[in-house]
């Protein structure tokens, strides 16, 4: 299910920018240079679950003490997939976005983000290095946001169905899977990756080295697994609470998920696990809107979110790595073993989590500039889903 | 032509039943407000009232409810001065475009409402308009002119000009002939025509989610969220539940003026 | 004895006076604001939209670029997915419109035929509250219902049937029950102008039921009939957020609403001709047999 909100349409930016250059909506490209009073508002784009303020559960709340604390009352607007938050941010109705991989560098080539004065930003020193300045959240060695954290798509079953773990995503993709018929698989054309990375472990022939570098024949692979899985395909989600609701109910059995469902699911006969062979996954960075109306206020946040209690509330709630050590620590106090269970400090864990990236024409290996870019798997999606 | 006993009964039966199938949903929603779980499952685990009281010490929804009505109101008098205008000069007077006229204020509301909305909200950007109320008023208005334009045609049609000249016979000027003659005597489709277009606008989410902004929501739109967050979605059949009461009023009103004036 | 008013020679009479007198500008006074408002703000928003679909598209950052070109109708009209989406979804609205017909006629007959003034009464209410409750909310209302261990499989139970659950059969019902009251509304309208005289006349000269049905009703009838199908044929073209949450399937309404989201404005554009062109073409048709006199 995707329905967001779309404040406005993209023509009207595109149609801006010729009609008043250097009008009054003149992005900023620049890092701020000091910090001053907050402004009242702040209106973020999230993922679910990414700002609570204790209605789901009163223990979990960094939204309304950060509202306490800084006078900044926040307004959120739930994203359902990359594509969406950048569709949402060319609107500049929005201060703030929680990109990930896929979407981050989309939103730094369009200029709708600023890069971030790090300075401002007390607690972005404590971050794991693992998370700064990486290639999806830099550019030239220029910080474009502060890390919120990491984790990798889950395997969501029925634990009545499926007695044990399974131990490979073969019971999403092939054809004599017992979960045929119910199989709930997230709808964005990234997904795509995920067929190349089953692909990459059980189809060596294909030589695929990275899901999201395919060319023409890994991508034709890639398109025939998913129009395979398509016959089995009980939902395509958009949102989580809809995913929810269908293994709640007893619809689906199986499906690529994120551990906030399974947190979400605890009275349900359900559990989430990870594969053998790895998953797809995000790491997501709190960037800045280059037309922010509220840029004091988001910048509070920005350092609220990376403050070891915050941090530590959000990613357990979620289900994901927090970004430092005192987050763990703090993380450790309400969910003890959690950073030992999403890896927090374990780098190499995340070697075999291919993070959401914007597939690109040029492949970044010696196979030159054949690989296929992203309105190709937009395209391809809309054909697998559409028939 | 009288229908035979077995007819009627036909009918009647055919008539509950339909009555039935309309009513299910909303008798499901009026249970589920009631859910002392926040998952929809069925039956329901228990009796609860936590959604109410979450519903009523929620300010955003009250706010998404205010805004609404005012959106609503706003739109449908825009919407009301707009269609009868428009239907008085096509049903009075015979120019060249009048048969475009009844073609393109229905055009609004028959589009889908992906392109009514991104197309406004394209114009707004480009003319620099900044969204919020104003922006989902026009919107709102634009699709609900066509249903003022109906009603008040169809009701001119009905009324002859035997009125208005007599009036004007009798001296009374423009003014006064509209004020006095004119104006009572529309007041049915008026009233109906407003009714019906209140509703309309505020339940519109489409358009509304196009020309809405970051910083207004109305109900729909608080709706469109709610129900992509896990625990916000039981408030939403409590929403549910209040306005099909609320409806009551103006539903009861409608009819009661509407049958009157089409005596 | 009535005192007349007194005749002020104020600025308001002799404006009334001159209107009187030019008719023309009388005219043109009332329709300069609505024609302002439809004309220049909706018809010029449309061939906003529209003209984006003549420009060009930067795939990475989402951009529209400003290059003129035919690509996007190109794509349109070449890529299969196109041409199934629009036949499902025309098929579909289709469906919808008959299925609500056939439902609506035996409620709104007996509601302008049958019921007695009073039980009339209640009956358009009962009819016109459903509106009123958020479209939102029933939708996902039907997809609770929908979904298994929900209320249709306690209900079908005793029958030993399983519940539709999401899917196609769940798009034809959820859009048939969202649209009905637009369809029964129309057609109780145009049941209550029938003349009881006309039925009289026909049952003197001989006309059975079934025959007065078929001869003076129906044709009768049809304008409202066609009426309401403009509300259920445009609504189900349009809509995406049923589609999403009570079905797998995509219409053409959730391939706008998609490309937009990529974000790709151009190419949606292109898609969106596809729907304006089939709605305004069924409006056209429409307006002969006189439905716009019944909406």
């Amino acid at each position: 299910m995707r329905t967001p909100r779309l404040p406005a349409a993209i023509a009207g930016m595109a149609l801006v920018l010729a009609a008043c250059q250097g009008g009054a909506a003149s992005p900023s490209h620049s890092a701020q240079a000091s910090l001053g009073d907050g402004e009242g508002a702040l209106n973020l784009v999230i993922w679910t679950g990414y700002a609570e303020r204790g209605e789901n559960d009163p223990a979990y709340d960094w939204v309304t003490p950060f509202e306490d604390e800084t006078g900044c009352m926040v307004k959120t607007q739930d994203g359902t997939d990359s594509a969406n938050m950048v569709q949402l941010m060319q609107t500049g109705e929005y201060d703030g976005v929680s990109a990930s991989g896929d979407a981050t560098l989309r939103l730094i080539a369009g200029g709708e983000v600023a890069p971030i004065n790090t300075d401002l930003i007390p607690n972005y020193a404590n971050i794991f290095d693992g998370l700064k300045l990486q290639p999806h959240n830099s550019v030239d060695g220029v910080p474009y946001g502060v890390p919120h954290g990491r984790g990798a798509n889950v395997l969501l079953y029925n634990t009545d169905e499926f007695a044990e773990a399974p131990t490979s995503w073969d019971v999403v993709w092939e054809s004599d899977s017992p979960a045929a018929g119910k199989i709930s698989v997230y709808n964005s054309a990234i997904y795509i990756a995920d067929a190349a990375l089953y692909l990459m472990k059980h189809n060596s022939d294909l030589n695929i080295t990275n899901p999201y570098e395919l060319d023409q024949t890994q991508f034709d692979a890639a398109v025939e697994l998913l129009q395979q899985q398509n016959e089995m395909i009980g939902e395509y989600w958009a949102t989580a609470a809809a995913q929810i609701e269908s293994f709640a109910a007893g619809d689906m059995v199986a499906g690529t998920s994120w551990q906030y469902q399974a947190n979400n699911l605890t009275d349900s006969p359900v559990a989430a696990t990870l594969p053998e062979e790895g998953s797809t996954g995000w790491s997501d960075t709190w960037m800045i809107s280059s037309r922010a109306a509220h840029p004091n206020c988001m910048y509070k946040w920005m350092d609220w979110i990376a403050s070891p209690e915050a941090n530590a509330q959000a990613t357990v709630w979620f289900g994901e790595a927090p970004t430092s050590q005192a987050a763990c620590d703090a993380a450790e106090e309400i969910s003890p073993g959690h950073c030992e269970a999403f890896h927090a400090t374990d780098e190499s864990y995340f070697d075999n989590i291919w993070y959401w990236t914007t597939p690109q024409k040029e492949c970044g290996d010696d196979r030159g500039a054949v690989c296929k870019d992203f309105t190709e798997w937009t395209t391809a999606w809309q054909e697998i889903t559409g028939s | 032509m009288t229908e035979s006993r077995w007819l009627r009964i036909g009918l009647w039966a055919a008539t509950l039943a339909v009555l039935a199938f309309v009513y299910l949903p909303l008798v499901v929603i009026a249970i589920y407000a009631f859910n002392a779980s926040d998952i929809q499952s069925w039956p329901i685990p228990g009796v609860s009232l936590r959604w109410f009281e979450r519903a009523l010490a929620d300010g955003a929804v009250r706010q998404a409810f205010l805004n609404s009505v005012i959106a609503a109101t706003a739109a449908t008098s825009i919407a009301l001065v707009l269609g009868t205008l428009a239907a008085f000069a096509v049903q009075r007077f015979r120019f060249f475009g009048r048969e475009i006229i009844s073609f393109v204020v229905i055009l609004p509301i028959a589009l889908p409402g992906v392109v009514t909305g991104v197309a406004l909200s394209a114009t707004f950007t480009t003319l620099g308009i900044g969204f919020g109320m104003v922006t989902i008023v026009i919107g709102h208005a634009t699709f609900c002119v066509v249903i003022a334009y109906n009603n008040v045609i169809a009701r001119l049609r009905r009324t002859s000009r035997s009125l208005e000249e007599a009036s004007m016979d009798l001296g009374a000027d423009t003014w006064q002939t509209f004020r006095h003659v004119f104006l009572p005597s529309m007041r049915g489709a008026l009233l109906s025509g407003g009714l019906l277009a209140f509703a309309l606008s505020f339940d519109e989410v489409i358009v509304t989610n196009f020309t809405a902004g970051a910083g207004v929501d109305t109900v729909p739109l608080w709706v469109l969220s709610a129900i992509q967050r896990p625990n916000a979605l039981p408030v939403v059949n409590v929403v549910a539940v209040a306005l099909i009461l609320l409806s009551v009023i103006p539903v009861y009103i409608a009819q009661r003026i509407g049958g009157r004036a089409a005596r | 004895m009535t005192t007349a008013p007194a005749r002020a020679s104020g600025p308001a009479r002799r404006f009334a006076r001159l209107l009187y007198r030019h008719p023309r500008l009388q005219l043109r006074l009332l329709l300069a604001a609505p024609l302002l408002w439809l004309l220049l703000a909706y018809l010029g928003s449309l061939a906003v939209l529209f003209a984006n679909a003549f420009f060009r598209h930067d795939s990475f950052t989402g951009r529209v670029i400003f290059e003129f070109t035919l690509d996007n109708f190109a794509a349109v009209a070449g890529t299969e997915v196109y041409r199934t989406i629009t036949l499902r979804t025309i098929g579909l609205a289709v469906l919808v419109t008959l299925v609500c017909t056939v439902l609506a006629f035996p409620i709104a007959y007996t509601m302008a035929r049958v019921a007695s003034p009073r039980i009339r009464g209640l009956l358009v209410i009962a009819v016109l509250m459903p509106l009123w409750a958020s479209y939102l909310v029933k939708v996902y209302a039907w997809r609770t219902m929908l979904l298994g261990n929900g209320v249709l499989d306690w209900l079908f139970a005793p029958f030993g049937v399983n519940a539709p659950g999401i899917g196609e059969g769940a798009l034809l019902l959820v859009f048939t029950y969202l649209w009905l009251p637009y369809m029964i509304l129309p057609i109780y309208a145009a049941l209550e102008r029938i003349p009881e005289s006309l039925l009289e006349a026909s049952a003197d000269l001989g006309g059975r039921t079934g025959m007065t049905f078929r001869r003076v009703v129906l044709p009768l009838v049809l304008p409202g009939v066609v009426a309401g199908s403009i509300f259920t044929f445009s609504l189900t073209l349009g809509d995406y957020i049923t589609p999403q949450l009570v079905s797998n399937t995509r219409l053409i309404g959730n391939a706008i609403y998609d490309t937009l989201g990529v974000p790709n404005l151009p190419l949606a554009a292109a898609i969106a001709t596809i729907p304006v062109i089939t709605i305004v073409a069924y409006l056209l048709l429409a307006r002969r047999t006189g439905a716009f006199e019944s909406l």
